[in-house]
């Protein structure tokens, strides 16, 4: 079984990776873009039996660092 | 004799200029302690978390080595006041093991910043900062992809109040939150700093306004 882990983060926490990629976008010639924030997928391949619960908690500990970050956890 | 330790992490290369400028300067006898070790050497008065890119800063900067077996030691031992000194990406770590406040982001000018940076020293009363005068300039060189300190307004706030803010940059360098280069804990025995006190500590290396920041802290824990 595989969950997907969205890592993004916060509203009001400033992205200047997310700002320099809407740079090199708009130097591509792309136009209409207001705002770009990049966050972090992380995959995980494992036994059916594994609760959200110890997926949140793996989240909390160390996949996700909550000063900053928020986490989706999208179960396949 | 002062026993001190510098904690030693894949991809740490802070770590022998830490040891040296604690042996210097303090005469400590000072051990390097390998991350997979879960005990510290015992009755240890200082330990030091040098610079680096620990684990190659995947996931985050710090994030992998402040779950190492060798934090779960540090955290104890700052939990009873032993001295936690954490520079650059030993700020990183301390951060991540939650030993301090906020997080380190990557600096808003997206470039890697490495060159000699002024410093207000802002709160002189700590046991790391006792080596210098409340609101003295020093010059100490930074070296660092994340050093943005990032906290909510409210634990800045209260980091303020507290007179946690060790040191500041005297322009901005990298995008901190109020120009935060330097925080305390709550007690006052453990300091992250993104600047390398131990590369400014004799004057061939273009100053020596970091070899303060270790004669007072031995001053304070002898």
């Amino acid at each position: 079984m595989k969950s997907r882990i969205f890592v993004t983060l916060k509203n009001g926490v400033l992205d200047p990776q997310g700002k320099a990629i809407h740079h090199a976008i708009e130097g591509l010639g792309f136009s209409g873009v207001h705002d770009v924030r990049a966050g972090r997928l992380i995959e995980i391949e494992h036994e059916p039996g594994l609760s959200k619960a110890d997926l949140e908690s793996m989240c909390t500990k160390l996949l996700a660092n909550m000063v900053i970050e928020n986490f989706e956890i999208e179960q396949a | 004799m002062m026993r001190a330790a510098v904690i030693q992490f894949p991809g740490s290369n802070c770590d022998r200029d830490m040891a040296v400028a604690i042996r210097d300067i303090t005469g400590a006898d000072t051990s390097l302690v390998w991350h997979r070790e879960s005990a510290l050497p015992s009755g240890l008065d200082f330990i030091a978390i040098p610079g680096g890119f620990s684990y190659g800063d995947y996931l985050r900067s710090g994030a992998m080595a402040a779950r190492s077996p060798v934090m779960q030691a540090v955290i104890a031992a700052a939990g009873r006041g032993v001295p936690v000194l954490g520079v650059c990406n030993g700020f990183q770590i301390l951060t991540e093991a939650g030993l301090l406040p906020g997080a380190l982001m990557r600096n808003a000018g997206i470039r890697f910043v490495c060159r000699k940076v002024g410093l207000t020293v802002e709160n002189n009363q700590s046991m790391f900062t006792s080596g210098y005068a409340a609101g003295e300039k020093i010059h100490i060189p930074v070296a660092h992809h994340d050093g943005n300190f990032f906290a909510d307004d409210a634990t800045l706030d209260r980091l303020e109040g507290e007179g946690r803010v060790a040191f500041r940059y005297a322009e901005p360098v990298n995008g901190s939150a109020r120009n935060i280069a330097g925080v305390l804990n709550d007690k006052g025995n453990v300091l992250g700093m993104m600047p390398h006190p131990e590369r400014m500590i004799e004057a061939i290396q273009g100053g020596s306004d970091g070899r303060r920041l270790f004669e007072g802290l031995i001053r304070e824990i002898a």
